[in-house]
């Protein structure tokens, strides 16, 4: 069970801007570029598809499992990303966010389960309570933010495929589709990009699938329609348009640490003992903020998951 | 062509021109930050920004030499100085984001990443090296120095080739900036290497 613990990362109440404030200045906003689209192109709003700046029902905060620290601002998360597949400047993704096509969408869950199958993106999520999860995001180049996801936990769906014994990790694929997508078609990376989770790791209560942030559907360049959500870890394990869920023996290749073992493991836990080669992971700089921080072990979530690894040396496994 | 090498002209239209399009990248710069434009991460924008002009104007520096030679003009001369100075002054921008806006003067964090993170490395060494090119750059200094000066400022090549280092071993998987960076460098000293292996040096100030 989950013992929620204030931390000394957690500011206190009178540092959160209150949230219906700039919730209306950017709904406000949102609202009004909607209109104006809609206005432009009929019938762009009611093609039934989810869209980003949607509205999701229905969903629960979960107050256990979220920080209260300040809400990193809605355009600075979606303006920011590194999502390779739609190029490799951190403005990128957004610029080319259309160009990723997230209807139709179907996911298999696969390998090592005796309910494999293959679902559309709406019956994969539907039987799932949507939660608002508030969790911090540790980017593996010493930046931060605070990310109000939506989505549910991963390991509602592994426990319903039913893992056999042998599932030892659980791998992810992600979208290939390097037609549409600019940054697939030179292989900066080994594509489709490949993520990994041991077991355990896949089955912790932190580890949710979302589906969207800020309320409202994912925006294509954070992830779009479904991403993997692990926050004690590094951002580039949280892997982003999840097309492949995998139930596996060995531990699965995962793209960065295929391309640069020495600098990104399999783990890849947040860890400011251990530092990258080329940079020091000791602080970070919270999106918004000008001060740098100091980073926390496991990102701040060692009371919930620092059992995981107990034992294990995590300077070589890092 | 005769325009240009008019001395008038240069003092007083092209040389100021120059001067202030070199400066319009920072210009550009604290425009941004004034317009709140700069993105979700400014330091780092001002870092990149910064960095990638340090690198263009190490590069345009390094082209005048090839200009003048393969055209004949001499007025491109006028220029290089102007040019290798601003390359130092984008580069101690540059620097002096990283000093002072990224690690806000933890010392420690400073020492530790200039001894142990080889692109931090060899980009301050770069920049070191750079330091003596400007001082030695008036010319007073030319004239003191004479042909050692020559000697000198042939330094400028290596700081190149490291500030293309710098770049290639910070990026993170796409090399293709850096690369594009080190090809054109390729080409201006290669260039260098052809020329003088075909005829020697005529004139003593051409580095
Ligand atoms: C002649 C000297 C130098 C040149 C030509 C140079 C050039 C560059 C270039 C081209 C970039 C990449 C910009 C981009 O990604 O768009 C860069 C980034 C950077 N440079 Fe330099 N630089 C020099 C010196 C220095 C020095 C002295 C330092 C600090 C000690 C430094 C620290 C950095 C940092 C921290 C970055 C950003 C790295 C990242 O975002 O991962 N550079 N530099």
């Amino acid at each position: 069970m989950l013992i929620r613990v204030k931390r000394r990362s957690d500011p206190k109440p009178s540092e959160l801007t209150p949230k219906s404030v700039y919730e209306d200045r950017r709904r406000f906003l949102r609202t009004a570029a909607v209109a104006g689209a809609s206005a432009a192109f009929p019938g762009l709003l009611v093609s039934g598809a989810a869209r980003a700046g949607r509205k999701l029902p229905r969903v629960r905060h979960n107050p256990d499992y979220s920080t209260d620290e300040t809400w990193t601002d809605y355009d600075d998360i979606t303006s920011y990303n590194n999502f390779l597949e739609l190029g490799t400047g951190k403005e990128d993704p957004k610029e080319n966010a259309h160009r990723l096509k997230t209807r139709p969408w179907s996911v298999a869950v696969e390998g090592e389960c005796e309910r494999p199958g293959v679902y559309d993106l709406e019956d994969f999520v539907k039987p799932h309570r949507l939660e608002e999860r508030v969790y911090r995001l540790r980017c593996v180049e010493a930046w931060s933010m605070v990310i109000p996801w939506v989505g549910f936990e991963l390991r509602t769906v592994l426990k319903a495929a039913r893992p056999t014994s042998k599932a030892k990790y659980v791998a992810f694929e992600s979208v290939y589709d390097p037609k549409n997508l600019p940054g697939q078609r030179r292989r900066i990376l080994d594509w489709p990009y490949k993520e990994g989770l041991r077991m355990d790791e896949a089955m912790h209560p932190l580890t949710i699938l979302a589906v969207g942030l800020y309320g409202e559907v994912l925006p294509n360049q954070n992830g779009a329609p479904l991403r993997v959500v692990v926050p004690w870890k590094y951002g580039f394990k949280s892997a982003k348009s999840i097309v492949r869920i995998r139930l596996v023996e060995k531990q699965p290749p995962t793209t960065w640490n295929t391309l640069a073992p020495d600098e990104y493991g399999f783990y890849s836990n947040v860890n400011p003992e251990v530092d990258h080669p080329r940079w020091s992971q000791k602080k970070e700089r919270r999106i918004g903020e000008f001060f740098k921080r100091r980073t926390l072990p496991f990102n701040g979530y060692a009371d919930e998951v620092a059992h995981l690894y107990a034992g294990m040396d995590l300077r070589k496994y890092y | 062509m005769r325009n240009f090498s008019s001395s008038r002209w240069l003092r007083f239209g092209l040389k100021p021109a120059v001067f202030l399009l070199a400066l319009a990248p920072i210009g550009l710069v604290v425009w941004d930050a004034w317009q709140d434009a700069l993105g979700a991460n400014p330091i780092e924008a001002v870092t990149h920004r910064t960095g990638d002009w340090t690198l263009r104007f190490l590069l345009l520096t390094l082209g005048i030499t090839p200009l003048r030679r393969i055209t004949g003009w001499r007025w491109p001369m006028r220029f290089r100085r102007m040019l290798g100075l601003f390359a130092f002054f984008y580069a101690t921008l540059h620097l002096a984001t990283w000093l002072v806006l990224d690690q806000f003067f933890d010392w420690q964090a400073i020492v530790e990443d200039i001894v142990k993170r080889p692109y931090i490395t060899v980009g301050f060494t770069a920049w070191l090296l750079l330091v003596p090119l400007a001082a030695t750059s008036t010319r007073g200094m030319m004239r003191r120095l004479g042909s050692r000066w020559v000697r000198l400022h042939r330094l400028v090549y290596l700081v190149a080739v490291l500030g293309v280092l710098h770049f290639w071993w910070l990026v993170k998987a796409d090399v293709l900036e850096p690369a594009v960076y080190a090809l054109i460098l390729s080409a201006l000293l290669g260039y260098r290497m052809f020329a003088n292996r075909r005829t020697r040096l005529r004139s003593p100030v051409t580095a």
